[in-house]
């Protein structure tokens, strides 16, 4: 078995965590790699500057939905700022194989080996942008 | 007579070992292994014979003319082509398209006029042909196919009237392994006064080709398909539809007289050769189809339908796995899908076996849409696979299937 298809990854791939639609959502965003037939949207629920809540939907191969399932996770409660920090982080991560200086990933680590894996970066990224244009498009409402 | 394993043998990187796992090699439809001899012929070459083409008056210059031209006329025999005259060498099937949608369908195809192609077509055998529609105003028609990824024939013919240009087609479908009726493809073209094309490229590595037999105006291969190296490959074009034609690409070689204001063209298939050619690779790619002539491509095709033929029934069997394209009669490959597990995950947990299959859209997005899908998988034999592959692919779909199929 591949190093990257590990426990972790496989667990939010079969047990994805807030997976589904979002009654109430401020905003939904659609990020697709149309090369993969990855589609995932992202639905959100922000009270001012903090994100209430946070789902997707959509369908992808396995690194795209569990990177999604992570980010719900890391990213439900946290400020548009906070948010920000995680985008450049996951970004820097993803790049460097491993975890900026003094940051905890939590589940995000299963990802390390995509690193090596050009082909397959853009799946474990897909969630991420989308919601990167997700937080312009609220701040610039 | 070689043996399979004697032939196995002959290729390096089957010694290599994938993650740990010895190399499973299940994509050479999209490019093969090169066997020793190719290599040497490539090596040998460049350490003795090597300089520039039809130039030096020098004793390298004449060695390598003499072998560039030998290659010529090897692969013009292994095609049987009807002269070799016809024989472009080019940087492979997608550039021998252009060349001729260029060279030929720019000049010759006339506002109003249609170019018939098919929905099975690779982006090569089909974008060039978008363009040259959209340049001289012709209309593009698409031959319908049948549910099992056959031509509906009856449909086809009816598109062929007196208003058709030209005729495209591949020859075997890189992703159904569908092989199309091409002698009577062609024979219906000519009778309304089309021109044709065939993608050779899935078929020229796995099947004997008489292209004195079929009768094609022009007909495109690659030599990285058929254990030659990447970089070279060939139009074959009939010499009088080719001296009408407008030059490709200009500059050295293809030139008869240059004035500051004007030129003069050299011959075929000079006239479509400028620059310097890819000449070792010419001179390897030679050597390539001389290795598959000492196999026999009788029994280089066998070999290819009963692994695609096994292949078939042995995935078949497996649940909730869909193999695309007819059953019978199909190219050295099976494109497939599981139902819940994306295309990209297959193939990556494949590899952590060392079996390296294809998983994307193979370069032909409209049959995707046709199929109803956004990508395949697809496993692709050649000489050097045996029913053994089959049985480790097979082994580790359902390993896949068990770590990715949700309960």
């Amino acid at each position: 078995m591949p190093e990257l298809y590990s426990e972790i990854l496989l667990d939010h791939y079969h047990l994805p965590r807030n997976k589904g639609e979002l009654p109430g959502e401020t905003l939904s965003v659609e990020g697709a790699n149309p090369l993969c037939g990855d589609e995932i949207t992202l639905h959100l629920k922000f009270e001012g500057d903090v994100l209430l809540n946070v789902t997707f939907t959509g369908k992808g191969c396995a690194i795209s939905l569990a990177s999604s399932s992570m980010l719900t996770e890391i990213l439900m409660g946290k400020t548009i700022t906070e948010i920000q920090e995680w985008i450049e982080r996951f970004k820097e991560f993803i790049r460097e194989g491993k975890a900026p200086d003094g940051v905890d990933l939590g589940d995000l680590a299963a990802l390390a080996g995509i690193a090596k894996l050009p082909v397959r970066v853009k799946c474990a990224t897909l969630p991420w942008s989308t919601m990167k244009e997700a937080i312009s498009r609220y701040k610039g409402t | 007579m070689k043996s399979w394993e004697e032939i196995r043998q002959d290729f390096p990187i089957l010694n290599v070992k994938i993650n740990g796992k010895p190399l499973i090699y299940l994509d050479s439809a999209a490019s093969s292994q090169k066997p020793v001899q190719v290599l040497q012929s490539y090596c040998g070459f460049c350490e003795q014979r090597y300089a520039n083409v039809h130039r030096g008056i020098h004793t390298l210059g004449e060695s390598a003319t003499s072998d560039y031209e030998a290659a010529r006329e090897t692969v013009a025999k292994f095609v049987h082509a009807p002269t070799k005259d016809g024989l472009i060498f080019t940087r492979g099937t997608t550039e021998s398209i252009n060349l001729v949608a260029r060279s030929y369908g720019h000049k010759f195809i006339k506002h109003g006029q249609a170019i018939v192609l098919t929905p099975m077509e690779h982006h090569a055998n089909l974008i060039p042909w978008q363009l040259v529609a959209k340049a001289v105003g012709a209309e593009l028609r698409f031959w319908p196919m049948q549910e099992d990824g056959t031509l509906d024939f009856e449909k086809g013919r009816k598109l062929l009237d007196n208003s058709v240009a030209m005729l495209c087609f591949t020859h075997i479908s890189n992703v159904l392994g569908t092989v199309n009726p091409v002698r009577e493809m062609i024979e219906l073209a000519h009778q309304v006064g089309a021109k044709v094309l065939v993608d050779g490229a899935q078929a020229v590595p796995h099947m004997p080709v008489d292209l004195t037999e079929l009768d094609a105006d022009f007909y495109a291969f690659s030599g990285h398909k058929m254990l030659g190296p990447t970089g070279i490959g060939v139009l074959w074009g009939r010499p009088e539809v080719l001296n009408d034609m407008d030059p490709f690409l200009t500059g050295g070689e293809m030139i008869r007289e240059v004035w500051l204001d004007h030129a003069t063209w050299n011959e075929i298939p000079y006239k479509f050769e400028a620059g310097t050619p890819a000449i070792a690779e010419a001179v390897s790619m030679a050597a390539a189809a001389r290795y598959l002539t000492e196999i026999g491509m009788e029994r280089v095709h066998e070999h290819g339908r009963g692994l695609a033929k096994q292949a078939y029934a042995r995935l078949s069997e497996i649940e909730d796995l869909t193999v695309y394209g007819p059953s019978e009669e199909r190219g050295a490959l099976a494109t497939f899908n599981i139902e819940g597990i994306h295309p990209h995950d297959i193939a990556a947990i494949l590899d952590g076996d060392g079996v390296a299959i294809r998983a994307g859209h193979h370069c032909a997005q409209p049959l995707m849409r046709w199929l109803g899908v956004a990508a395949t998988a697809r496993a692709s034999f050649y000489i050097y696979n045996s029913e053994s592959d089959i049985d480790v692919l097979v082994e580790a779909i359902r390993t896949t299937k068990k770590v990715l199929q949700h309960a």
